[in-house]
């Protein structure tokens, strides 16, 4: 038993004699919970996730002995948690529309039943290691939840329960350990356990990332894909679309589970996944999206201490349903409201700073916590992953601030958005040029396989129709449209088509916010298929401007909102049709010629 | 322990004051100080420990004779007193009255830093607000729950429409509004003031405002209290007694100068410009008390004013605002120079709730295409505009030529207006069809076949 000595602000000086870096504590009258971040002979330096107010000097605190640690089992789906892992939903109904200080609410609920299978080869006698399966529990109707050994533990199976309903902490079976400190132990195995969110969860070995991401987003699977496992930044400023791209994501792509981490955000951002989730359909599974998603949310008005942790109380949620084999999708909104968490507790810690305030160690704990991204042989022997994919927010949208520049260096996959598109509602406003991906030779592997060969050549010529356009604009910006020949006129006027045709995807818009893979490559051949056609005939000495003029030219740019990716047989048959538009010019400059 | 008076302040500088070997005071606790000429002045515990405890005193501490310094814990946060009785009056920062008239008394007293939401607890904002602003209700809606900040600058006429806000703001169908006013002014001039209550009371509504006054030349630490005293108020007449609110709160600028002054007091490691680390958690704290609450009736819809240093957007305040605020009302010195009324810059503007409060079951079916069209013809007419200067007028193909007529026009009949014109959501929309019928039809990607059949009054194509 320990007691406050000094309070100042979320900090507080315990004096503490036995604990331990990174140990819980409970703090107060208030009992309010927090970690230890720093120790001096017999006090410790304590963070607290909830407001310090009212606290006195004199007051108990002691320490709980575990390091910040999740709850992992069946009741994840569909949650949503804090930061530091407490159900808002539940602590709602128990004390009320605000947060109230010092609310113990378990993460995972304790009375409810899940139906266990146990898994038909398991044996008495069998030895089990951590990440073996013990058996399943049917969640949610998408989601076969598997039951794991806990990580670490390994030895003889005594007894493993018959299919039955299990509250969580039931036993399931019991285990009598052959390694370790604790050998000849007898562990009780349950529905859940628990697992340290800054230790990253043990799997075999790192597997090569193979399979894209879809997202359904044209300029990302198409232009600058994500690889399941891969990781990626959305850096831009303010009302650039971060959000809601992040929440497209969150929608549409063909993860099997979705972490949503509202870090630091707007608090009617969570309110909205919330309210949509329910009503959306897996475009993939065509269930309740609700049913694979679960919400992680440090809100920018709740505490900073408990910011810091809610990315790895998500990163922790994903690795453990990795670890059953799935394909997991994280996204953070915002990695920079983590990342000033950090500064502020370094401020207060009295910490050098090195650039805009953040300490030295910046850098490399960003590295390690986009190092838990990946795909993984797992510890029993399946597949899963891990994708990461954050937001960037820098001030006053200067891509050169600290954050911005480290994640630039760990990330795959950079999707830029720019101020310009998004001033003309243009989204979502991925910059063509800034952004990059290091994922093209793998993505291109599977477009071929599944989609079209001619992926990659035709994604690289259309890219470079969008760099040569930017010349071209400047010349034009310069000196007048006038001044352009007219293959330059045609190259500018293909660049348009693909700008508002294909890459201009309107996320409320309900047949446009979706593009299956076979839809977004009909587009681009599309495109680049009018291209093609108009500059044959520029060489045969058309003029640009009556191209231009073609009726065509609106109709293509509207296909997108017109056909859904059920539907595109009729979307091939508009594009079958592009070389009759062209036909008939084409017989009268064909003579001239 | 309240009512003890210590006299052991071993130090006092800039604001701040150390007090020696008074145990167990609560962190956050207000404090009560009296100069030896008798003086009150409050305060807030921001450090305690048993040998001592740091106190920022609100009214500084100059002319503070440590030795004939008595000090009080009042044992509690700040507070204010609520009741029904609130509508009506005036207050200052510290929630004192300041209309000559009795203090508020209740038993019911609200501590000013409010308690986070529980983001479970939300209910999204969806209703439609029709500000009688075509540049707002067009392109920018706000909706009910909303907080919607006017990033302006000096000589900008940010008052006059918030003041216009104020008096058109209602729900569509609504004959009159339904809004009561929260007003809250931090380091504003005295004229600013007296704008604002002038214009509450032509509107005949000064008995559905509360105002909280903090103005220039009053305490620059009471700034940090008085966003949070007439929020207090604001939650209470929202969600205990069911209003409709509408908050009014400038400027957010001199708000973050006075949070900047006490942190350098405090030696807080600055990040950008010399402004905390913590600017954004704080403003944070302040924003986010707008919005809905599940099965409440009441909402509080925010209208901050901030006026950018220099006119950036890029300066800290505006831009962690602009991060946290669901979108923003930006006005420019170009529109207001071509007396152009309300000078709304709407390229940078923004209402992130537009998506989801404007459209079929909400205004009208072709609004949110029509405000999206609006945004890339005067995207395009704005290049337009810049290639004409570079290469002339006469230079420009017939179809630039179009755009720039288009840019001009919108510019002095869309987007300007007078100060006491009400349009209709519908009077809006109309507008801008007869807008985008300067354009071919053929060049509006952004609005379907259907509505270009329905709306559009000008050719196919050129
Ligand atoms: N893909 C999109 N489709 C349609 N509108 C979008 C899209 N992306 C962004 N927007 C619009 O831009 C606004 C701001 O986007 P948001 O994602 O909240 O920006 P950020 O998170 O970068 O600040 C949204 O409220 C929406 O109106
Ligand atoms: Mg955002």
């Amino acid at each position: 038993m320990g007691k406050i000595l000094e309070i100042n602000g979320p900090l507080v000086k315990l004096e503490l004699p036995e604990t331990v870096l990174g140990e819980q504590v409970r703090v107060g009258r208030l009992g309010l919970v927090g970690e230890v971040i720093g120790r001096d002979g017999n006090t410790a330096l304590a963070q607290l996730y909830e407001d310090t107010a009212g606290l006195r000097p004199g007051e108990e605190a002691h320490g709980l002995g575990w390091p910040l640690s999740v709850e992992l089992g069946p009741g994840l789906l569909g949650a949503i948690f804090d930061g530091v892992q407490r159900p808002l939903q539940a602590v709602w109904e128990q004390s009320g529309d605000r947060m109230a200080r010092g609310v113990a609410v378990p993460s995972l609920p304790r009375d409810k039943r899940w139906r266990f299978v146990p898994e038909p080869s398991r044996r008495a006698g069998a030895m089990l290691s951590g990440g073996d399966i013990l058996g399943t529990v049917q969640e949610t109707e998408s989601i076969l939840h598997r039951i794991m050994v806990p990580p670490l533990l390994h030895g003889e199976l005594l007894e493993l329960a018959p299919e039955g309903d299990y509250t969580i902490e039931e036993a399931i079976g019991r285990m009598r350990l052959v390694e370790g400190k604790n050998s000849g132990q007898i562990e009780k195995l349950q529905l859940f356990h628990r697992w340290p969110v800054r230790t990253p969860r043990p799997f075999r070995q790192r597997d090569h990332a193979v399979a894209p991401l879809i997202t359904g987003q044209r300029i990302l699977d198409t232009f600058y894909p994500l690889l399941k496992g891969g990781k990626a930044a959305i850096p831009g400023p303010f009302g650039a679309g971060k959000t809601m791209l992040q929440q497209q994501i969150a929608r549409w792509c063909n993860a099997e589970i979705v972490i949503y981490v509202g870090c630091g955000e707007r608090g009617n951002e969570l309110t909205d996944v919330l309210e949509f989730m329910p009503e959306l359909k897996d475009p993939h599974t065509g269930r309740p999206l609700m049913e694979r998603t679960l919400l992680v949310a440090n809100t920018s008005n709740m505490p900073v201490v408990a910011r810091e942790a809610s990315v790895y109380v998500g990163i922790t949620l994903a690795e453990y349903f990795r670890d059953q084999g799935l394909d997991v999708v994280m996204v953070a909104d915002s990695t920079s409201r983590w990342a000033e968490a950090l500064r502020e507790v370094a401020g207060r810690l009295g910490q050098m700073p090195v650039e805009e305030g953040y300490p030295a160690y910046l850098g490399s704990r960003l590295a390690a916590f986009y190092e838990r991204a990946g795909r993984v042989e797992t510890l029993s022997g399946g597949h899963g992953s891990v994708t990461l994919i954050g937001a960037v927010s820098p001030p006053g949208g200067d891509f050169s601030e600290p954050v911005t520049s480290h994640t630039k260096e760990i990330i795959q996959t950079f999707w830029a958005l720019s101020k310009e598109l998004a001033d003309a509602r243009h989204y979502p406003s991925v910059d063509w040029l800034e952004s990059f991906s290091g994922y093209i030779g793998s993505a291109a592997k599977w477009w071929a396989e599944n989609v079209d060969p001619n992926w990659e050549a035709a994604r690289a010529e259309a890219l470079d129709l969008l760099a040569a356009s930017e010349e071209l604009q400047r010349i034009v910006n310069l000196v007048g449209v006038e001044a352009l020949s007219s293959e330059q006129r045609w190259t500018l006027e293909a660049a348009g088509l693909i700008k508002e045709g294909l890459l201009q995807q309107s996320a409320i818009d309900e047949i446009d916010s979706f593009a299956s893979p076979e839809k977004q490559y009909a587009l681009l051949a599309a495109m680049l298929e009018i291209f093609h056609q108009g500059m044959k005939l520029v060489k045969l000495g058309a003029p640009a401007r009556r191209l231009i003029q073609m009726p065509l030219m609106t109709q293509a740019r509207r296909w997108k909102s017109q056909h859904t990716s059920e539907d595109i047989a009729a979307l091939k048959v508009k594009i079958a049709a592009i070389p009759s538009d062209f036909e008939k010019m084409m017989l009268e400059y064909e003579q001239t010629a | 322990m309240k009512n003890i008076e210590f006299r052991t302040a071993t130090s006092a500088q800039g604001g701040l004051i150390v007090m020696g070997g008074v145990p167990g005071v609560a962190a956050g606790s207000r404090v009560q100080l009296r100069d030896h000429a008798g003086r009150l002045r409050s305060g807030l515990v921001i450090r305690a420990a048993d040998d001592a405890v740091l106190v920022e005193v609100f009214e500084g501490t100059d002319e503070l004779d440590l030795e004939r310094t008595w000090v009080r814990f009042l044992d509690e946060p700040f507070k204010l007193p609520v009741s029904r009785d609130i509508l009506g009056r005036i207050f200052n920062g510290a929630g004192l009255p300041r209309d000559g008239r009795p203090p508020i008394i209740s038993a019911d007293r609200r501590d000013v830093n409010g308690e986070p939401l529980n983001p479970a607890a939300r209910a999204y904002p969806r209703e439609f607000i029709q500000t009688g602003i075509s540049a707002i209700d067009g392109m920018n809606s706000l909706t009910r729950g909303q907080k919607l900040p006017i990033f302006s600058g000096g000589g900008l006429p940010h008052n006059r429409v918030a003041a216009q806000i104020v008096r058109q703001a209602k729900l569509l169908g609504e004959e009159a509004s339904e809004f009561v006013v929260v007003f809250a002014a931090f380091g504003a001039s005295h004229a600013d003031a007296r704008f604002f209550e002038e214009s509450f009371e032509e509107s005949g509504v000064l008995n559905k405002v509360v105002m909280f006054l903090n103005l220039a030349d009053e305490p620059v630490i009471e700034r940090l209290l008085t966003p949070r005293a007439a929020l207090t108020a604001a939650e209470y007449l929202a969600f205990d007694l069911d209003y409709h609110v509408l908050v009014v709160m400038t400027d957010m600028t001199a708000y973050a100068e006075a949070l900047r002054e006490v942190a350098v007091l405090r030696g807080d490691v600055p990040a950008r410009k010399g402004y905390p680390g913590y600017l954004y958690s704080d403003l944070a704290e302040i924003y986010e008390r707008a919005g809905r609450i599940k099965n409440r009736r009441g909402s509080i819809t925010m209208i901050p004013v901030l006026s950018m240093p220099s006119d950036d957007i890029t300066h800290p305040i505006p831009d962690l605002t602009g991060y946290i605020t669901e979108g923003q009302i930006v006005l420019g010195r170009e529109l207001a120079n071509q007396n152009v009324y309300p000078p709304v810059t709407v390229l940078p503007s923004l209402s992130r709730l537009m998506k989801d409060g404007v459209g079929k079951n909400f205004t009208r079916e072709d609004h949110p295409h029509v405000a999206s069209q609006l945004f890339a013809s005067y995207a395009k007419a704005l290049e337009v505009r810049g290639l004409a200067a570079i290469i002339g007028a006469e230079e420009l193909s017939d179809a630039d030529r179009r755009y720039l007529e288009f840019a001009n026009a919108f510019e002095r009949k869309f987007i300007g207006q007078g100060e006491d014109e009400d349009r209709s959501v519908y009077e809006t929309l109309n507008l801008a069809w007869d807008l985008l019928s300067m354009l071919p039809g053929d060049a509006l990607i952004r609005v379907s076949e259907e509505e270009l059949a329905k709306y559009h009054k000008g050719v196919a194509s050129i």
